[in-house]
């Protein structure tokens, strides 16, 4: 008997009854990381990270049923064993273990490989069957190691300020933002828009430990923000509240930013290939580590990817899915 | 070469030109001699030419990598530049080479006549020994094009910045003949090899697009009208024998248009004159898209030369034997050109601008529409007491173009743009319904905001028959309202007619595939123009 469908609400665990990260409100959701388009709202249960908890709460409500569990800790569903495994993607990202009778699916959500420092690094799971996420399954895109993209991001502060101007980094409130605070940490007072403030609460409140930052209020003082960091959402960019940054320096951070071209098709100062997703390599990594028989591949490059696979033994085919791209998203403030 | 690659990125980056100028300005001040004039000869064309070819580096690339042809390809298509993809297909480098400019553009030179094998020892070695950004360099100063966003012009106002020398001299001072071995820096901005004298241009004068009703303007009798060409507005300059072209843009292009040179040599009298660089064929202007395949190029074929003459419609006069006849009203100075003009044996491609004559201001309204047939883009209005005055005057020139005309398409196919936005679909071609089917009409350039570019893009993915490679047929379901400046028949196209300048005028959501225009009605509006 098979353990998951992909269905057109999202992916089903069938003896379960329950959904992974549904895209359409369903009865039981297990979710794997609390970015928009992985929990949404309307679901008559959640079920998550520990980490995760407060933030889906805070941004679909307080109100909603929600339940969590620690990493490696399992809640049995219907008969089907549930844990969740560090992802390193975001604070709380999780890759979902499903057992049903001794055979095993992981699905990965988003992650990534390589550590960050800030959230709990990977750690592959086995199973017999692997969904994973393919938004950089190319293989131009290779990280640079955190240290050494950290040194271009921190020159480039330390080159701002002796030019009197104010470095304006633009992240996704939740994951990006906290990224660059850790990468930045030590380096410049830094302000964070209420978006990022308010999230960065959110995961304060189950004890992580954040680089300090200031709330950037909405009628700051110029001169106490001259010189400084600025952390804003991306869809901030071209608005109002930048245009009043005094000299500002603007810079975006996004896997996507690896290509030249689209470093240049935002009109920004400076572009940091800062990615919370696997690289080539990671990819293929977690794909091999997972030792699974038949490898499902979402969102990103899927056709290329899941051809790849096959091309190199490794059985796999490719699935739609309704997850967007969580590394370049504009519309968000 | 790192300072080379910190100045390459700080100019991509930003689209400010001040910036680029300060990046460019900073690089003069530390880099050495050399290096210096390296970087003025590679942004100005004067390159070594290539010396191993595309094809056998993709080659050795693909040999390294160890991934199948389809995936280089995807990889490719992702990227939109063939040098980058490689840069970044390539395994971190195992060694450091750390040489200036100069010395790399010296063994690039020695490249060329040397043995296939050497040339990929060579090759790989230096791809070994860079990082990601420093390969991608050595890539595109190894070959092809070096397409970054530094125009002449901006170069020129960096070492004006930077040495106070005037801005059009220098600007004939790097396009002369100079040797890179035998110059110095300092001598090449002193511009002891180019007399700036016999090619000093004069400012351009321009127009404001006309922003009232004519009848405020005043009495047409005071009007000089002509019409406005689509080409490169340029000065042809005579002096002491010497001939020079400079275009708006304040480039030399005395090169490019060796003909134009030549329709001056014979004339006895100096002068300054201002017109219009145009493609000519059989009497009549060819659209820009004609002359632009005659731009920025190396070598000009004979083929090319024939296929496409190109000559010059004279707008007026700035200098006459020595005299700066630019403050005499137009009237004056249209007596002098037209004098020059008739010492001219070559009438077909050295003309003088038509002066138009009409009564009433109703009159030239429907003169101006009728000017597209012409592959004219309107009219320019000139007062006939005018000056020729630097840069725009209220008052003094107007122009007044065609509208443009429009239809609504669907969209059929979408494709990466290269270089550029090269994760998002930005270029789209366009259909009108023929009977039962589709039939392309234009191709056009995203004239989208990000945001629109961003969901067509995800339309795309969502929608695409094709997974791979750079092409995506999607279903026809996205409307646009394109604008184009003319239309012809075409027997190169499968529709029947070509559009000029096609753009995208805005997205259509109210409109569905039921909404658009046919070709018939398309082809209708060659009537109507
Ligand atoms: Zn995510
Ligand atoms: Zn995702």
């Amino acid at each position: 008997m098979k353990l998951v469908k992909f269905t057109k609400k999202g992916i089903y665990c069938i003896p379960g009854k329950f959904y992974l990260d549904p895209w359409f409100p369903v009865d039981y959701a297990v979710i794997s990381h609390a970015h928009a388009d992985h929990s949404r709202s309307g679901m008559s249960h959640y079920l998550c990270h520990n980490h995760s908890k407060p933030i889906i709460q805070h941004r679909i409500g307080q109100d909603i049923n929600i339940q969590s569990l620690a990493y490696n800790e399992t809640l049995t569903v219907n008969g089907v064993k549930v844990s969740f495994h560090p992802a390193g993607h975001i604070i709380g990202s999780s890759q979902i273990r499903l057992e049903h009778k001794g055979f095993v699916v992981v699905f990965t959500g988003d992650y990534k490989t390589s550590s960050d420092f800030l959230t709990i690094p990977f750690e592959s799971v086995k199973c017999h069957e692997f969904i994973t996420e393919s938004t950089f399954g190319l293989p131009i895109y290779n990280w640079l190691p955190e240290a050494v993209l950290q040194k271009q991001m921190v020159d480039w502060v330390i080159d701002n300020k002796a030019n009197n101007r104010t470095s304006v980094f633009l992240g996704y409130s939740l994951g990006k933002a906290q990224r660059i605070m850790k990468l930045l940490d030590n380096t410049d007072q830094m302000f964070v828009h209420k978006a990022i403030h308010n999230t960065n609460n959110a995961i304060k409140s189950v004890d992580i430990e954040l680089p300090e930052t200031t709330l950037l209020e909405p009628d700051f003082n110029k001169n106490e923000v001259q010189n400084k960091i600025i952390i804003l959402p991306p869809g901030l960019l071209g608005s109002r509240l930048l245009k009043r940054i005094p000299n500002a320096a603007t810079a975006i951070c996004s896997g996507w930013m690896q290509i030249r071209g689209n470093r240049r098709w935002k009109n920004v100062d400076a572009g940091f290939p800062v990615s919370d997703h696997a690289d080539w390599n990671g990819l293929l990594s977690a794909v091999r580590a997972s030792e699974a028989e038949k490898v499902y591949v979402t969102h990103g490059s899927q056709a290329t990817f899941s051809k790849y696979l096959n091309e190199i033994g490794i059985a796999s085919a490719e699935v739609k899915t309704e997850y967007g791209d969580d590394e370049l998203n504009t519309s968000e403030t | 070469m790192k300072d080379f690659v910190n100045l390459i990125n700080a100019i991509e980056i930003t689209n400010k030109t001040n910036a680029k100028i300060n990046a460019l300005v900073n690089y003069f001040t530390h880099a050495q001699e050399k290096d210096k004039l390296w970087l003025i000869a590679i942004f100005t064309g004067k390159r070594p030419p290539r010396p191993v070819k595309s094809t056998l580096m993709r080659l050795w690339c693909t040999e390294i990598i160890k991934l199948p042809e389809w995936l280089f390809l995807e990889s490719y298509s992702a990227v939109g530049d063939l040098g980058e993809t490689m840069a970044l297909l390539l395994p971190d480098p195992t060694h450091e080479i750390n040489k200036p400019l100069h010395e790399w553009m010296a063994e690039i030179i020695k490249l060329k006549p040397k043995s296939e094998a050497d040339k990929k020892d060579y090759v790989l070695n230096a791809w070994s020994g860079l990082h990601m950004q420093e390969r991608l360099i050595f890539n595109k100063l190894i070959g092809g094009s070096f397409r970054i966003g530094v125009s002449k012009k901006t170069l020129v106002n960096a070492l004006s910045k930077l040495s106070g020398i005037d801005a059009n001299q220098l600007m004939h001072s790097i396009i002369g003949n100079w040797d890179i071995n035998t110059i110095s820096f300092n001598d090449l901005l002193d511009g002891k090899h180019i007399n700036y004298d016999n090619s000093k241009p004069y400012p351009f004068c321009l127009a404001y697009a006309l922003d009232k009703d004519l009848n405020a303007i005043g009495d047409p009798e005071n009007w000089q009208v002509e019409y406005k060409w689509d080409g490169i507005r340029g000065q042809v300059i005579k002096r002491n024998n010497e001939i020079y072209i400079w275009s708006r843009g304040e480039e030399l292009v005395t090169s490019q248009f060796p003909e134009i040179k030549a329709l001056f040599k014979n004339f006895k009298d100096d002068f300054v004159i201002d017109g219009e660089i145009l493609a000519l064929k059989n009497n009549s202007v060819l659209i820009f898209n004609d002359l632009q395949k005659r731009l920025n190029r190396k070598n000009i074929s004979k083929k090319l030369l024939e296929d496409i003459p190109v000559g010059f419609y004279t707008y007026d006069i700035l200098e006459w034997n020595g005299d700066d006849v630019r403050e005499k009203p137009l009237s004056e100075r249209r007596l002098l050109l037209e004098n020059l003009v008739n010492l001219s044996k070559d009438n077909d491609l050295f003309k003088i601008s038509e002066i138009i004559k009409f009564k009433t201001w109703d009159e030239l309204d429907t003169i101006r529409n009728a000017a597209r047939k012409l592959n004219s883009e309107g009219l320019m209005l000139k007062k006939k007491t005018s000056t020729f005055h630097v840069g725009r005057k209220k008052g003094e020139w107007w122009k007044w173009k065609v509208d443009p005309l429009t239809i609504d398409v669907v969209m059929i196919y979408a494709q990466k743009g290269s270089g550029r936005r090269s994760s998002k679909y930005t270029d789209y071609t366009f259909a009108v319904k023929s009977d039962d089917t589709l039939v392309t009409v234009a191709k056009a350039y995203s004239g989208l905001t990000d945001k629109e570019i961003t969901e067509v893009s995800k339309f795309v993915n969502q929608n695409a028959i094709e997974k791979f490679g750079p092409v995506r047929t999607v279903k026809p379901e996205l409307i646009f309202e394109i604008a184009f400046e003319g239309i012809a028949l075409s027997k190169r196209h499968k529709s029947g007619v070509a559009l000029r300048f096609p753009r995208i005028k805005r997205w259509r959501r109210d409109k569905t595939i039921a909404d658009i225009d046919t070709i018939a009605t398309v082809k209708a509006l060659i009537e109507v123009q």
